[in-house]
């Protein structure tokens, strides 16, 4: 059995740990950039606010209902999750994490531990808030694909009792994929769902009720089949137990992944051709410094620049240039070059960019690295590794990007996202520790 | 004159963790530290003994001056234990976290101050009131430090030659 963990509205959840006030008063949290709505609580939601809406077509709308807003703040959510995930390793020691508001857990081996699976899913949930405060709902249920149906069916109870749903017989299996709706099934997008209704399959039971080779022939082979036997509670998806890095995003643990991104929006946008040198020279450094934790090294650079996505003006929003390296590198100066070289190819003059980022893929592990001819020799690579050794424990010690190159920017650059209404970062920073009467 | 004895080894006994010795060993007199070597005290671990339910906070207030809880301490918060009379807790009444002691007698419930210039707040039944965590230690630093403690870790400092 799998029990698929929830957070509810996760990162307005965290804000109301630290802040009180806000339990019970409608209130949201707003993406990068200050751009839209990320996290909503159920007050907000039942005022009829929609996720992803841009904050500055309802800021009047919040305002006049006194529904309080916060920028987000990754560092406050990276830990609170990581603790979420603490105490969920109580349980069973498999947890993965799937992302940063929700874990997997593989219950299998607990049959005479949690002979009530009813109980066990609420202890869990209890648990959770006791300890750090955070509501969950929680699906229990023979394979992941049922666990998350289970889960969206605890999300519709109401707070007064425990939000767990359990599907441990074939009838509650089946009724709850009676009340499915296909496009609300784990996997399936929103056109598959188009497709498959104009088959007349609108719930998960008619998907179900289908013959298995007409799912082979329909629904991308066996990627599909998968699926449909998930439906049926045969467990086939695997167990890759990930976490979230600072930022929110998920790193796989013992896989490595394939390709490393470090993008953001700028709070303004940027024209002057220096100071997108120094973003991109500033993501460079970010991205190497992933690179290295996970011991890689990469072959292809690419960077990106962003136009204004609601720009009346014709053409993508989204410009890219490859840089090859000619041997894979770890080492954020060579990166670094590479990246202000296709930065120079790439930037046109007089466009305002809102914004950059850079990507590194053709990973390789950093230790068996293909020489070239006219790469660096042993003892310079050598050299190289030891001076990155130092630069990341330099500002593992002292704060990110204490010690940087030239081009890169300061701490607060003049192009730093927006995040006007920021809570502090009560349990990670010590000038902002969380404050007690 | 050395006299070297044999010892009978068990080949296919549990794998031995040897610890390693902190000096060369010499061709003299052994280390007087050898054989004591250990490893080194980990305060965090003393504190912050579930550290996923556990957070650290500063007071700001002087309530609980007779507990020992000063202004600017930093306080163990632990929200795995669960509360019972006596415990220094962080309450959360009308919005705001305060620390107090929680009192419980006859099933009346009650916070109290640690300095007499703050009245006890009963909580009745009907009063909405939660428990945030239970206070485990204060810290308190006899030296004032012109900086907050650690501050100077987070902050960017300027280096100029002299």
């Amino acid at each position: 059995m799998y029990a698929l963990v929830d957070c509810n509205n996760f990162y307005v959840s965290c804000e109301r740990v630290f802040q009180p006030r806000f339990v019970g008063v409608p209130g949201v949290v707003l993406s990068n950039n200050d751009g839209c709505l990320i996290s909503r609580s159920d007050e907000a939601k039942a005022l009829g606010l929609k996720m992803g809406e841009p904050f500055h077509k309802v800021r009047p709308f919040l305002e006049q209902h006194g529904v309080w807003v916060r920028s987000s703040n990754y560092a406050l959510y990276g830990d609170m999750s990581r603790r979420v995930v603490e105490v969920l390793s109580l349980f069973t020691p498999e947890v993965e994490v799937y992302s940063i508001d929700e874990a997997f857990l593989n219950l299998a081996g607990l049959r005479y531990a949690a002979p009530d699976l009813v109980q066990y899913a609420t202890e869990i949930q209890r648990t959770v808030a006791q300890h750090v405060g955070i509501p969950t709902c929680v699906g229990v249920a023979p394979s992941k694909t049922l666990a998350k149906l289970a889960n969206r069916l605890a999300r519709k109870l109401p707070e007064t009792q425990p939000r767990v749903w359990v599907l441990d017989t074939e009838a509650k299996q089946q009724d709850a994929l009676r009340r499915m709706p296909i496009e609300d099934v784990w996997g399936i997008g929103r056109r598959y769902a188009l497709k498959l209704r104009d088959n007349g399959i609108g719930t998960a039971a008619e998907l179900a009720a289908m013959p298995e080779p007409w799912v082979r022939r329909h629904m991308g082979g066996v990627v599909g089949v998968r699926l449909w036997r998930e439906l049926h509670g045969h467990s086939c998806l695997s167990f890759d137990p990930q976490e979230c890095d600072e930022e929110g995003q998920l790193v796989s643990i013992g896989a490595s992944k394939r390709s490393l991104t470090h993008s953001r929006s700028f709070g303004k946008p940027l024209c002057e051709h220096r100071l997108l040198r120094e973003a991109v020279a500033t993501f460079v450094a970010r991205a190497a410094e992933k690179l290295r934790q996970q011991g890689s090294a990469a072959h292809v650079l690419t960077v990106l620049l962003g136009t204004d996505k609601y720009a009346p003006t014709a053409g993508p929003s989204t410009h890219t240039t490859v840089v090859t390296l000619a041997s894979a590198s770890d080492d954020t100066s060579e990166l670094t070059q590479a990246a202000l070289h296709g930065l120079q190819e790439l930037a046109r003059p007089g466009v305002s960019y809102h914004k950059a980022g850079v990507v590194l893929s053709g990973l390789e592990p950093a230790t068996q690295r293909q020489m070239g001819l006219f790469t660096k020799s042993p003892e310079l690579l050598a050299q190289s590794s030891k001076l990155m050794a130092a630069l990341d424990t330099l500002n593992a010690r002292y704060g990110r990007q204490t010690v940087r190159y030239a081009v890169a920017a300061d701490r607060d650059p003049v192009w730093q996202g927006r995040s006007a209404f920021r809570s502090p970062r009560y349990t990670t920073h010590w000038p902002d520790i969380w404050k007690v009467n | 004159m050395s006299e070297v004895v044999y010892f009978e080894l068990a080949e296919d006994a549990l794998p031995l963790e040897l610890p390693l010795m902190a000096c060369p060993v010499p061709a003299g007199f052994p280390s007087p530290a050898d054989g004591y070597s250990d490893q080194t005290l980990d305060l965090h671990r003393y504190l912050f003994e579930r550290p996923a339910s556990t957070f650290l906070a500063q007071v700001t207030g002087d309530s609980m001056l007779g507990a020992g809880i000063n202004p600017d301490d930093f306080i163990v918060v632990n929200r795995a234990i669960t509360p019972v009379d006596g415990h220094i807790v962080v309450a959360v009444v009308e919005g705001e976290h305060t620390v107090k002691r929680l009192r419980q007698e006859n099933g009346r419930m009650w916070l109290e101050a640690a300095n007499e210039r703050y009245p006890a707040l009963e909580l009745p039944d009907d009063y909405r009131f939660e428990i945030w965590g239970v206070v485990t230690h204060v810290i308190h630093p006899f030296m004032k430090k012109k900086t907050p403690v650690a501050a100077w870790a987070n902050q960017p400092r300027k280096w100029s030659p002299s």
